[in-house]
């Protein structure tokens, strides 16, 4: 059979289409049939305002807070990185940005191991002044909420706007200090205007993620701080109130998905963070004179306390244990733990089957999301000019993975095929939340492929199987690695979508570190901290490796 | 001799161990349009970013009305700059863009409108003032950074290449409205271009500059006339050279493969008879002759003829190999024998030595 371009295209096209309709389209529509159909006698019962209104308004005032506070931390960063040349920049930015990628689990477990009852300070504390309780409590607290999601946003504030500000030509406000402007002026009327449309997107971004979040909450927030996600996952598995889970998921998908509108309106951020933007940069110098040195070195050093010491704290922390004396000692044997199943009940979580099962699903994730992202690329290529692209970007963006579970869980768990093998759910869930990646790394490079190359290869024999497969695939081959990477992450951290899904009998990584992180005992809490440890190393080296695969590309 | 306005003495500037000016001394009157005209690198621009104030001079000083202003900020010169690229506020209308000085002056609304209308006029732009500067096309964004630039009412103007980035045809046009607005203005001005052409019809006077030091300065016909260098000759387009011998003083005489020529009077002093030497023939007085003398001619066959509209372009092949360029009224036939008088005006010579001369 003889297909045209055309043809093709939209064959291609049906492919990653029916895959959203069924994983999608569908559990989304059994969410809404859900709300809807329970929603008379949840308003009957009275208190359904309450219950919906306490959990938004927490969300949006924890999102909000996060919001600004970030303004306050990332702008002096972003600020630093695209003035300043100094020794080990990169390192230093690899630090700030690295967070962007770690798994809200491994962020708790680092921030846990730091401040919480067990962690650093408290220890060193006890030992101090011979407490016998830890002296400092701050998980469990607003403020822990805050400094995680701090910790996250700042990363992306630092990317998006530290790039837009370093790509910002000097010219502009060179000539409006000609013109007479102070610099105060200049970076009010000409700088500020310009780098606008970066911090919006940086801030809806950070928004998003923060309205969304889930694992952070769970992990820091303790009992008492329910955002929507959580109350979601609490009436869900707890109170087995799905009816109202699902009114609280439309409401959450309703905003998210006008907050991520906003987000990929603007064509020209794409809305989305690029790894390692071009750094070209005229006004890079060094520090000029006193006042500039001590500025960067108060920044980086804010920088090393803050993005730099909870890594370490968890490294070092999974290193240790408190002898009978109460003394600190060095042990492996957290790690040795890990690796074999020392004490054989029937509840012990074997951390190996976890290890298993996550690069299980990584690896299965990764392919899938690889093979649909690059059809779907592809076939969007000859709609580049709909806004088809930004729907099929926006949709699964705008939709948290918490409701992406309850969706699964509500549509899935009675069809035959996922009784007997639920495994299955947990990759294709997390192939939904790595797709957008995936096809926004995709999406420019096909775009940038001259159209000629294609229309060569044709007037030289190709089909446009073989120009897919001869032209287009090698040219994009370094960022599929980078999205396949992407998507490879992605799924190791993933938590929300994930803590729905899984059976007791096959966790992954970082339900494992939940629940070692919530049972009481040292030895629990050293195999949480060893085993976010192992996350951590994973994520950081595939992060590494993906911005060498990016750093390549932007050299050929 | 009236006072300046602007005085530079001395200034120089380095760059991460490489020379940008090497000690720059300048003078700029009241009215004066003073082109700065040098290749790519030659400092042109870092000269002109020192004098807006956007870098700082290594040493030297900057005077302006007597005042010493080499420490005073960007912002407080009142010095207008064109950038080569225009750096027009994207996020600004027009009106806006033109508008910014004089607010940042702490101009009145209705005076800072006025003036908006009455530059919008100066550069045939009257209809643009609301227009977003992202849609305007390139020759429109030129006259808009002039309008932006002179709004203010700047003390000293300053242009980097301001033709530069647009193509050949426009570059002739609004060359032309360039040179009418300069002159209705009257303010002083410094325009640097890599072009001869451009400076030559643009400059009341000229400096030509390169490797950070003015090689020569005058008026421009003088610079045309009597390049100060080989290189400089090279820079302006002769490129008609051969290698000669000096044989005799009054009247100057060299010795050539081709024949010996007679100089006119203003040579070097410092020439001396069996120099060796470099004549350049510069082409536009050079004419076709019958009879043949003993001196002042050259002889070669015709290699190439192309009709350039007000005339032809001729490559004559000469005796020693080389080729020979110069204009011609009629077509030649290709291999036809050709004999040239060349006027003694029309004849330069520098010491053979500036061709290993690092800057040539």
């Amino acid at each position: 059979m003889h297909l045209t371009r055309r043809q093709t295209f939209f064959l291609l096209g049906l492919i990653p289409i029916l895959f959203l309709i069924c994983f999608y389209v569908l559990p989304l529509g059994v969410i809404f049939q859900k709300a809807f159909s329970g929603l008379s006698s949840q308003i009957l019962s009275g208190d359904l305002w309450q219950k919906i209104g306490s959990p938004l308004f927490f969300t949006l005032k924890q999102a909000g807070l996060s919001v600004f506070l970030t303004i306050l931390v990332g702008f002096p960063l972003a600020y630093g990185f695209s003035h300043f040349e100094f020794k080990g920049k990169k390192v230093f930015y690899t630090a700030v940005t690295l967070p962007f990628i770690l798994p809200t689990v491994v962020v708790a477990a680092a921030f846990n191991s730091l401040v919480g009852s067990s962690g650093w300070l408290n220890l060193f504390l006890m030992q101090v002044f011979h407490l016998a309780a830890p002296p400092i409590q701050i998980l469990n607290t607003l403020t822990i909420i805050l400094v995680a999601h701090i910790f996250y946003n700042t990363s992306v504030f630092v990317r998006v706007v530290g790039a837009a500000w370093a790509q910002l030509e000097i010219e502009q406000e060179q000539a409006a200090s000609t013109l007479g402007a102070s610099a105060w002026k200049r970076f009010w009327l000409i700088t500020l205007p310009l780098l606008k449309q970066s911090i919006i997107s940086a801030l809806l971004m950070v928004f998003l993620f923060d309205f969304t979040s889930f694992g952070v909450i769970l992990l820091l927030g303790g009992p008492t701080f329910n955002t929507l996600e959580v109350e979601i996952y609490q009436q869900t598995t707890q109170l087995l109130n799905l009816t109202l889970a699902g009114i609280l998921s439309v409401i959450q998908m309703a905003i998210t998905f006008l907050i991520s509108w906003f987000l990929l309106h603007d064509a020209r951020t794409g809305g989305m963070v690029t790894f390692l933007p071009d750094i070209k940069n005229e006004r890079l110098r060094k520090p000029a004179n006193g006042k500039e040195r001590v500025f960067l070195i108060a920044l980086l050093s804010f920088l090393v306390f803050f993005f730099v010491l909870p890594e370490f704290s968890l490294f070092f922390r999974s290193l240790v244990t408190i002898d009978t004396h109460g003394a600190l000692k060095f042990t492996v044997r957290f790690y040795q733990e890990l690796f074999q199943n020392t004490r054989g009940t029937l509840f012990y979580i074997s951390p190996l089957t976890a290890f298993k099962n996550s690069f299980l699903y990584a690896l299965t994730t990764m392919l899938i999301a690889g093979i649909l992202g690059t059809i779907a690329a592809y076939g969007l290529l000859h709609f580049r000019k709909t806004k088809l692209l930004q729907v099929m970007v926006i949709l699964p963006l705008g939709t948290s993975s918490v409701t992406l579970g309850l969706g699964f869980l509500l549509t899935f768990t009675g069809v035959p095929f996922f009784q007997k093998v639920p495994q299955v759910l947990v990759p294709i869930a997390h192939t939904l939340v790595a797709l957008p990646v995936v096809i926004n790394t995709l999406f420019p490079a096909f775009s940038a492929i001259p159209e000629n190359l294609r229309n060569a290869a044709a007037n030289l024999g190709a089909s446009p199987f073989q120009i897919l497969k001869k032209i287009d695939l090698p040219l994009i081959r370094r960022p599929l690695l980078v999205g396949a990477m992407y998507a490879f992450i992605l799924s190791l951290g993933e938590f929300g979508a994930t803590s729905f899904l899984t059976r007791p009998e096959y966790p992954t990584m970082p339900i494992a570190i939940y629940r070692y992180i919530n049972m009481p005992g040292a030895v629990n809490y050293g195999q949480a901290m060893a085993m976010a440890c192992l996350l951590l190393i994973v994520c950081a080296a595939s992060m590494l490796l993906m911005e060498y695969f990016f750093e390549k590309e932007k050299r050929t | 001799m009236k006072e300046p306005c602007l005085e530079l003495k001395a200034v120089q500037k380095d760059y991460e161990g490489t020379s940008l000016l090497a000690g720059i001394d300048l003078m700029l009157q009241e009215q004066e349009t003073l082109c700065l005209l040098g290749p790519s690198g030659s400092g042109k621009s870092t000269l002109l970013r020192i004098l807006a104030g956007l870098e700082n001079a290594d040493t030297g000083s900057i005077l302006w009305k007597g005042k010493d202003i080499t420490a005073l900020p960007v912002e407080k010169r009142n010095f207008g700059l064109m950038f080569q690229d225009y750096a027009l506020f994207p996020h600004m209308s027009v009106a806006e863009n033109i508008a910014f000085g004089p607010r940042m002056h702490g101009w009145k609304e209705d005076a800072i409108r006025r003036r908006v209308e009455q530059t919008l006029t100066i550069v045939r732009m009257e209809k643009f003032s609301e227009r977003r500067v992202v849609d305007l096309s390139g020759g429109e964004k030129q006259r808009v950074a002039l309008a932006r630039t002179i709004a203010p009412n700047p003390a000293l103007l300053m242009l980097d290449e301001p033709l530069g980035a647009l193509d050949k045809a426009l570059r002739d046009e609004l060359g032309q409205v360039l040179r009418e607005i300069l002159n209705e203005l009257q303010i002083p001005t410094i325009y640097v271009t890599h072009d001869q052409e451009e400076a030559f019809t643009v400059g009341d006077s000229v400096a030509v500059l390169n490797f950070g030091k003015i090689l020569q300065i005058g008026r421009p016909e003088s610079i045309y006339s009597t390049p100060a260098s080989l290189w400089i000759a090279g820079f302006l387009g002769f490129t008609n050279q051969l290698p000669a011998k000096m044989i005799g003083v009054n009247p100057a005489r060299v010795s050539t493969d081709l024949g010996e020529f007679i100089l006119s009077g203003d040579l070097q002093p410092s020439l001396k008879v069996t120099d060796d030497l470099i004549l350049i023939i510069r082409p536009e007085q050079v004419r076709p002759v019958n009879r043949s003398a003993g001196h002042n001619q050259i002889t070669g066959t015709v290699h190439d003829s192309q009709f350039r509209g007000d005339g032809y372009r001729l490559a004559l092949e000469l005796a020693n190999g080389s080729v020979f360029h110069f204009r011609d009224t009629m077509r030649r036939e290709l291999g036809k024998k050709l004999t040239l008088e060349i006027p003694q005006s029309a004849c330069l010579v520098y010491p053979a030595h500036e061709k290993n001369d690092h800057y040539y």
